[in-house]
């Protein structure tokens, strides 16, 4: 049994992504979990959403009732409001993560709880809410068993969906084994028994706690329901079982009418774990006597979600359903994992989210892909991810030595006869590499390059040359 | 200013000039072709699932599974309850009352058969939230008027304010290797009888 | 006579004469008139996608003033293709790219051709290239034209679709990352046993293949008398070899 490292405190969190990739790509180990966990999930996701003939409308369907919502998104928050309101919830809105930490906790407080259960929430990790509780004398347990395995290694989330996907069957019994107090004797890797363990380990605090932490798939304005979709139940004992419960919701996650849910729980559950439907599905409207939470709230969080609704081009990224097929599908991402993104929001996604909701903090991260473009084929609300990616580059600082040199290519390439002149230099001027072929070795930026890539040498007849000949 | 009027302040000026968003297209599907089998294809769904299916209210007990406690609506209709078993109502079990019982058996509102999904929303003989998910065992009794083809065929069955769960085969999870295993805080067996 | 412009690209004009004279082969074979505006450089694309949006505009401009006068312009790679299409409008508010063929699709949507009469007798491995796959959807139709050749034995390469990390300068600004999804390339086309490795586009052919020639030579250096694997070739290249 090996000592419990956690992949997050190995990758420098502030480093820039070539960087922090670079650490990334040297864990052998990693590399393997991951390259499993993506091809496994890939499969899936293609076979299930390969069973619907209107796939493909579904996505157009989907990606225009989210730009509606955008274009709308004031009147609808307050149309979630009312009708959330009328149902019996507290709606609260918070303008940022400090102001949504600290309604939670005064929630929590006058629930009279010191812990609260939760259920998986990106929402509550961009926010940092368990660092805040923990900050403010409050404990926050997890209990999706990903983040399960992630709180007791003490690390960080890597992936959107499985936020544990780093990590082997194997590693996660020894993490167990380690830090969960209670595991059973002669723990196997085995899934069935890893996830038998979590359930001895979780269940008396899911049976018993007061007060509960979810955020939503998603708000429907039209009833002011919260949805949340999961797998194990967790979710369920969370929104079920404590008095109080308060949900921390993305104010993009609003969909206008109930019906929209037609469209939307076909697309998540194929394009998120591979599945025509995941276990379960909770919807709940305020409060209903006699039958889960009697005290419920809701927090409309902002958190720069409204600076992304600035960008014409960019504010697109607010359709995210967070489903992480675009992480699945991505060259990058399965090399690198989740952490070397350097925040919660990792993968294609990430790389267009993160600029976005913190403005002049990952500027490197547009530049985190191939643009090759596989993130928009899969996405099933049809985010033109490279789209957003090449606007961002577009918008963003850049170094001074490759501004100068752009600028100087295209002066050359806007002129014609200097072009021209430029391509005869530099076939004059590989001659000395002409017998072998190619160049093995350049300075630096080219070496970048070569470092793992031979570099072909200019024609002794160019295509011009040819095509002179030819005309006389 | 309020946190809630600085933020529709901050989506209106966001949204400033912004051109009205195109009409929604929606050519899907909202139903399948009129020759698929709803009831084979909600079988084998389930199946796939790991759920257990069984035909004919005489199948309750069977699929109670010797179950000797089991907890029910108190509007659970009374030919349901079949079989030795005890039925123990629920008019305010406690948690520990729900935790100690074998299994617990109720009707839903819809059933999807493309997916496989059982849809409760707390209307009769489907009781609580709490009732369905403490027990281990769900016994689940679905009418064959009841199943829909398609998501969008059953949506409207559902009160849509009301507390709804959907359910698609007995708990599980994803979460070690992207491989699903079954069984873990929900009702770790789902058992579904199907009668006309 | 048909007549259409050639845009030949900067990396062919700069690099790989081949393509472009292989496509001037097959479209005069086919009876087409070609003709090659010399005033012709660069689609703007490295400039685009690296963030510098006015020098880009600047390149689509000249594009525009170079092939505004044609009806058809038929280039031998599906990344530049789709920078016309998708990125012009954007750019410079130009539709030029509707008339920019990428040659596969010219050869079947246009010219309505699969069977181009080439004759090539080799083992060869098709790697389709992101931006033609994705960006310009042009779907099986270069395998289409290939699988028409004579002589030619296809072989499928394993986990084709996923990208050979060139990127453009994404080869640069995260090296690691990039020969990381290059090695993971190479060893695929290797494994296919081919003679040869055909793309729709020379850049992602320089990158593969420079991964390859590398490959070979640290199998050189170590003593093992073993290629890297398949060579590259535009597929251009395969369409205009006659037997």
């Amino acid at each position: 049994m090996s000592d419990i490292v956690p992949a997050a405190s190995l990758i420098p969190a502030d480093a820039p992504f070539p960087k922090a990739a670079k650490v990334a790509l040297g864990m052998p180990q990693l590399r393997a979990n991951l390259a499993h966990a993506t091809g496994t999930i890939r499969a899936k996701r293609a076979k299930v959403a390969g069973e619907l003939d209107d796939w493909e409308r579904l996505r157009d369907t989907a990606s225009a009732v989210k730009a509606d919502v955008q274009r709308r998104l004031p009147e609808l928050a307050v149309e979630f409001e009312q009708n959330a309101t009328a149902a019996g919830a507290t709606v609260h809105w918070a303008r940022d993560a400090k102001e949504a930490n600290e309604i939670a906790a005064r929630i929590v407080r006058e629930a009279g709880a010191e812990e609260v259960v939760k259920v998986k929430s990106m929402a509550t990790q961009e926010i940092e809410l368990n660092e805040h509780f923990e900050a403010e004398g409050l404990k926050a347990f997890e209990t999706d068993l990903a983040e399960l395995i992630v709180q007791l290694a003490e690390d960080k989330p890597s992936h959107i969906l499985v936020p544990a996907i780093h990590y082997n069957r194997t590693q996660i019994r020894d993490i167990f084994e380690q830090r969960m107090g209670d595991a059973p004797v002669g723990l196997t890797d085995d899934p069935a028994a890893l996830a038998e363990a979590a359930r001895l380990h979780l269940r008396r605090r899911l049976l018993s706690s007061t007060v509960a932490v979810s955020g939503a798939n998603f708000a429907v304005a039209e009833t002011g329901s919260l949805v949340v979709v999961e797998s194990e139940g967790n979710g369920r004992m969370c929104l079920t079982m404590p008095r109080t419960l308060v949900s921390i919701v993305g104010v993009e996650k609003l969909l206008p009418s109930f019906s929209d849910l037609e469209v939307f729980m076909q697309l998540l559950p194929r394009s998120s774990t591979g599945e025509r439907m995941n276990p379960y599905t909770s919807v709940w409207t305020g409060v209903r006597e006699g039958d889960g939470p009697q005290d419920v709230h809701v927090i409309l969080l902002d958190n720069g979600r409204t600076g992304v609704l600035a960008d014409e081009v960019g504010r697109q990224a607010l359709s995210c359903i967070r489903c992480s097929a675009c992480l699945n599908v991505c060259p990058v991402y399965e090399r690198t994992g989740g952490h070397a993104y350097g925040h919660v929001y990792p993968g294609p996604i990430g790389a267009i989210l993160a600029p976005q909701l913190e403005p002049g903090k990952h500027d490197d991260l547009p530049y985190a892909s191939s643009l090759c473009g596989a993130c928009y084929e899969v996405c099933p609300v049809k985010i033109n991810i490279p789209e957003v990616l090449v606007h961002l580059r577009q918008q963003g600082p850049h170094q001074a030595a490759e501004k100068a040199a752009m600028g100087a290519a295209e002066a050359v390439m806007a002129r014609p006869r200097l072009w021209r002149t430029a391509l005869k230099a530099a076939r004059l001027g590989s001659m000395p590499w002409r017998r072998k072929g190619f160049v093995r070795r350049m300075p630096w930026p080219v070496s970048k390059w070569t470092v793992s890539r031979d570099l072909p040498v200019p024609p002794k007849e160019s295509f011009r040359d040819w095509w002179k000949e030819r005309d006389r | 200013m309020s946190a809630r009027d600085e933020i529709l302040a901050r989506m209106r000026r966001a949204l400033e000039g912004a051109s009205a968003a195109p009409p929604v297209p929606r050519e899907y599907r909202r139903s399948l072709d009129a020759e698929v089998d709803v009831v084979a294809m909600l079988i084998d769904r389930l199946v796939d699932y790991k759920a257990n299916v069984h035909r004919g209210l005489d199948a309750i007990p069977e699929a109670l599974g010797g179950a000797v406690r089991v907890a029910v609506p108190a509007d659970l209709p009374a030919e349901w309850r079949r079989g030795s078993a005890e039925f123990v109502e629920d008019r305010g079990l406690t948690v520990e009352e729900l935790d100690g019982v074998d299994a617990v058996l109720t009707g839903c509102a819809a059933a999807v058969a493309v997916s496989g999904t059982i849809m409760l929303d707390a209307g009769a003989a489907q009781g609580r939230r709490a009732l369905t998910l403490v027990p281990d065992h769900h016994v689940v009794v679905v009418r064959r008027d009841q199943i829909r083809g398609h998501l969008a065929e059953a949506l409207p069955r559902l009160d849509p304010t009301a507390p709804q769960t959907w359910i698609s085969g007995p708990s599980a999870t994803s979460d070690i290797e992207l491989q699903r295993v079954e069984g873990v805080h929900g009702p770790r067996r789902l058992d579904v009888v199907l009668v006309d | 006579m048909k007549r259409v412009a050639l845009f030949i690209t900067c990396v062919n004009d700069a690099l790989f004469p081949e393509a472009p004279k292989a496509v001037v082969r097959i479209l005069e074979r086919l009876g087409y008139e070609v003709d090659f505006p010399a005033a012709q450089t660069c689609c703007g694309q490295m400039h685009a996608n690296s963030g510098y949006k006015n020098d880009a505009a600047r390149l689509a401009r000249s594009f525009d003033e170079v092939f505004g006068g044609y009806d058809a312009i038929v280039t031998p790679s599906g990344s530049c293709a789709a920078m016309a299409r998708d990125q012009y409008p954007h750019l410079t508010g130009s539709d030029i790219g509707q008339r920019v063929h990428e040659l596969s699709e010219f050869l079947v949507d246009v010219a309505g051709v699969e069977d181009v009469g080439a004759h090539f007798p080799h083992s060869v491995t098709y790697h389709p290239t992101c931006h033609g796959t994705r960006a310009l959807g042009l779907g099986d139709k270069p395998l289409r034209l290939l699988r028409a050749v004579g002589g030619i034995d296809l072989v499928d390469l394993p986990a084709a679709d996923q990208c050979c990390g060139f990127g453009g300068t994404f080869a640069l600004k995260n090296s690691e990352v990039s020969s990381a999804m290059l090695a993971d390339k190479c060893r695929n086309a290797a494994a296919t046993g081919a003679e040869y490795l055909a793309a729709a586009d020379n850049s992602c052919l320089t990158h593969i293949g420079g991964g390859i020639s590398r490959l070979s030579r640290i199998y050189g250096s170590a003593g093992v008398a073993k290629s890297g694997g398949p060579k590259p070739i535009h597929y251009a290249e395969i369409l205009a070899s006659t037997a």
